[in-house]
This record gives C-alpha cells, sequence and structure tokens, in this order.
C-alpha cells in the first residue's frame, strides 16, 4: 500500500496530511507551538522517515524541531541546534531550508539560514555547525536583505560529486562550491538585476528560488525577482526562459521529480502587484526546459483569485505520476495527482502557508 | 552560595521542567546581575535561556525581563544588578504579538 505524506508549514505552526489514494486526505495539526514555520523537510532516506521543522517565535525566537513518527510527537535538543559561532557575533533569525544530503550521506542535512549562512548537520538534522567557507566569503558583507530577509532558502547538494554544490541567497544570488565548502563563487552570469542601475553585477541578484533534477545537475533553473532562467553548464551562465510565461516574477520553482527539463512556477504580476495575473490560479510547466509553457488550471479558481504562492509552498511528491502540491497566503492547499494536469482543494482556511514539502512512505 | 528565583511564563513552562519557579544559583557576595543570573540558566536549562537572549547575549526584543516590578530595559538593562531577595521574572512583551 502506498502512503503519503505532506507537510504544511504555515504563519501558525505545522500540518500534517496524510493519504492511500491521494484523493481523500486526513489533516493533524502537529503538536508544536504555534510558530512560523518557514521550512519543513521529510528525510525518506532513512529507515524511519523523518520530519524536520523550522520555527520561529516572534517572542522566543527559532529552533529546529525533528520527528520520527510521522509528525505525531516532536523532539528539540537541549543545546540550540542552530547558533551561530561566538566569532561570527551574528545570531540566527530563522531557518529558511532544510534540505536532506545525497543518498550516499544518510545523516547529513542542510539547513539555508537568515542571516545568509549555510549549516550541515551530520546527525540527520538534530544539530548543526557552520559552513565558514561561505560566511567568510569577502562578497558575503555586500549581500543585502530581500522583503523577506537576508535568507539563504535554496541548497542544492550536487546529487553524486559530494564536492559540489549549489546554494542561493536572497539578496547575494546564486553561489557554488566546487571543494565540499571550503571555497564559493558566485555564479549569476546572464541574471539581471532590475533593482540597480549600471551593468550586470557579478552577485547580488534577487534570486528567489533554484531548482535542479538529480538525473541532469548541470542543468538549473532559476526564479528571480523578475526573470526566470536556465543554466545547461552547471550554473557558469544563464539565459532567460520567462518568454510565454505571463509574468517573469514569482517566488517557487519546482522540478518535476522524473523528467529532467520539467518545472513548476506560479508567476505574479510583479514586485509590486504580488498577485496571480487575471485573478486567476494557475500553474506554468515547460517540458521543454523553458522553450515553452503550459498553463495549467483544470480545477483551479478561474477568478476572483489574489493570493500569492511563496518560494517553498510549492512541491512534487516524487510519485508516479507526480504529485504536485502548492499552498497559498490565503490557507489554501492545491494538489493534482497527475503531474498538474488536474487539480483539487487539498485544504483551506489554513492559516497562510509558508512551506510545503511531500514524500511516498511506503 | 546566593539563589536567584526566576519566573517562568506559562508559554516557557515546558523547557523548565513544567515549573513555574526555576532556583539558579549565583556565588556568595556581590549580588548578581541579570547576565550572570541568565548565564546560570543557560547552564542548567538551556532550552529555556535560548528563548530569553540570542546566541549573541542580547536580550532577545519580544521578551521583558523584569527585577522586582522594574523592566530591566528601564534600568541597566542585562547589567542590572538583582538586589537581595529580588526575584527575576521573564514576560513576553505586547510587541511581539
Amino acid at each position: 500500500m502506498t502512503n503519503y505524506l505532506l507537510a504544511i508549514g504555515t504563519r501558525k505552526g505545522l500540518f500534517t496530511a496524510t493519504s492511500q489514494d491521494r484523493k481523500t486526505w486526513s489533516i493533524e495539526r502537529a503538536p508544536l507551538a504555534s510558530d512560523e514555520v518557514y521550512a519543513v523537510g521529510i528525510d525518506t532516506r532513512r529507515a524511519t522517515p523523518r520530519l524536520l521543522a523550522s520555527s520561529f517565535s516572534n517572542h522566543w525566537g527559532p529552533s529546529v524541531a525533528h520527528s520520527d513518527d510521522l509528525g505525531k510527537s516532536w523532539q528539540e535538543p537541549e543545546q540550540a541546534p542552530v547558533r551561530y559561532p561566538d566569532w561570527t557575533g551574528s545570531a540566527l533569525k530563522r531557518v529558511w531550508q532544510l534540505q536532506p544530503g545525497r543518498d550516499g550521506e544518510p545523516e547529513v542535512v542542510w539547513a539555508g539560514t537568515e542571516p545568509g549562512a549555510l549549516f550541515r548537520s551530520e546527525d540527520g538534522g538534530v544539530s548543526f555547525e557552520l559552513v565558514d567557507g561561505l560566511w567568510n566569503h569577502p562578497q558575503r558583507a555586500k549581500w543585502s536583505p530581500g522583503g523577506g530577509g537576508l535568507c539563504l532558502h535554496t541548497v542544492l547538494p550536487h546529487p553524486t560529486d559530494t564536492q559540489r554544490m549549489t546554494v542561493a541567497v536572497s539578496t547575494g544570488g546564486v553561489y557554488q562550491t566546487t571543494d565540499g565548502g571550503t571555497s564559493w563563487a558566485p555564479s549569476n552570469r546572464g541574471i539581471r538585476a532590475d533593482f540597480r542601475p549600471g551593468d550586470e553585477p557579478e552577485f547580488g541578484q534577487c534570486v528567489h528560488k533554484v531548482a535542479m533534477h538529480p538525473d541532469a545537475p548541470d542543468q538549473l533553473f532559476a526564479q528571480n525577482h523578475g526573470g526566470v532562467y536556465r543554466s545547461d553548464d552547471g550554473g557558469r551562465q544563464w539565459a532567460s526562459i520567462a518568454e510565454g510565461l505571463p509574468s517573469d516574477f514569482g517566488f517557487p520553482m519546482v522540478a518535476h521529480p522524473h523528467r529532467p527539463g520539467s518545472v513548476y512556477v506560479f508567476p505574479l504580476i510583479g514586485d509590486f502587484d504580488r498577485r496571480p495575473a487575471d485573478e486567476r490560479a494557475r500553474i506554468y510547466r515547460t517540458e521543454d526546459a523553458g522553450a515553452s509553457w503550459q498553463a495549467l488550471s483544470s480545477g483551479l479558481p478561474q477568478e476572483g483569485f489574489h493570493p500569492a504562492v511563496l518560494r517553498d509552498a510549492m512541491c512534487s511528491d516524487g510519485g508516479t505520476p507526480a504529485g504536485i502540491y502548492f499552498g497559498t497566503r490565503s490557507g489554501a492547499v492545491f494538489a493534482s495527482a497527475d503531474e498538474g494536469e488536474s487539480w483539487y482543494e487539498l485544504a483551506r482556511y489554513l492559516p497562510d502557508v509558508l512551506s510545503v514539502r511531500a514524500a511516498v512512505l511506503d | 552560595m546566593g539563589q536567584v528565583t526566576v519566573r517562568v511564563p506559562g508559554a516557557l513552562r515546558e523547557f523548565a521542567g513544567g515549573d513555574r519557579l526555576v532556583v539558579v544559583d549565583v556565588p556568595a557576595g556581590e549580588p548578581p546581575s541579570v547576565s550572570a543570573v541568565l548565564d546560570q540558566l543557560s547552564d542548567s536549562h538551556p532550552a529555556l535561556e535560548r528563548r530569553i537572549r540570542d546566541e549573541t547575549g542580547a536580550l532577545r526584543e519580544h521578551v521583558n525581563v523584569f527585577v522586582g516590578s522594574n523592566n530591566v530595559r528601564d534600568l541597566e538593562r542585562l547589567a542590572t544588578v538583582i538586589p537581595a531577595g529580588a526575584e527575576l521574572i521573564v514576560l513576553p512583551a505586547v510587541s511581539g504579538g
């Protein structure tokens, strides 16, 4: 029997949804505080899948908790799970990303944080250590916060080369390492930055999300703060693939789990009107690496639809056919069990959705 | 060895073993500062203390700490000295919610 799990991080706590057929779902509120859950992770590499959730309380600050019983109970270590070392003079604001590592490194979990930094866990996401190499990059001092804060929101370990990794920072841009994190270089050539004068900068672009298919790790897709891009050479050069979309502004970028060259986005009108175009809910998908785009809206609201979808509020479950999910700032979650061809409302009246992750549990 | 009582708000009692009060040992002699008490609390109840101060030692923006009835932000902040017999009271600020 196949079981599907969807973790939904919201402005007021975490919810889990489970299903055996991706038609009917059982939704439960996780027994965590009513805090902002910016990042969720489902680590299926373990014998017992582990859920990870970051939380942020306006009063009590940030934390990361994990659950080994599919969200029924949660543990937080006695010592802070993510802590900036004293020598940085900085303090953790939020954890924006919790990314399980490569298959061959089952205890490694990555965390992307605010202020912009990368942390590595070697105990399955219980405790994390700062990756010094990126923190010490001389350009970091010139990164500036986007509207949500100076967040490292995307962590893409190369699927086979343990020395290579791509991260993305708003607003710093895309950075890559080829030596296991010791040194990092900006990787933004071809990406414009409309919010600053002058020529295209080496770094400082406002990237919102980057996606990669593990079978084609040199092909990267980026949704930027104005601009949708693809790189075919591992990030050395980017080119626009925005033609055919109603807008080049948006937040999420999700790779199809089985077909390289297929990604999903949710375009918004623009920087100063962050609502979907034509007041309609439409996911856009490309099957040809951005040469063309198809609007997917069957079953989605076709009028009077205003909420945005945040950068981590769209995901795939990895199933066959692929399930695709997105949550809105109005507290709805929409699901497709057929790769986006048709949709239905999985949940409504939740707090605004900040993050979703889904998995198939055998 | 002296002692200072820390009064824990309801939202944080799960990090104090469910207790409303946590008694912190402090060196005998000079009255301790708020920082010194929180340093001790960091050793005995780290998950509680990090919800009051961040890892740089700064008091979290929307947490108020009182010595008796006085907000330490109106005194010497974390350097405020706690007189003998006074309690340290931690409360969430209304600005945070």
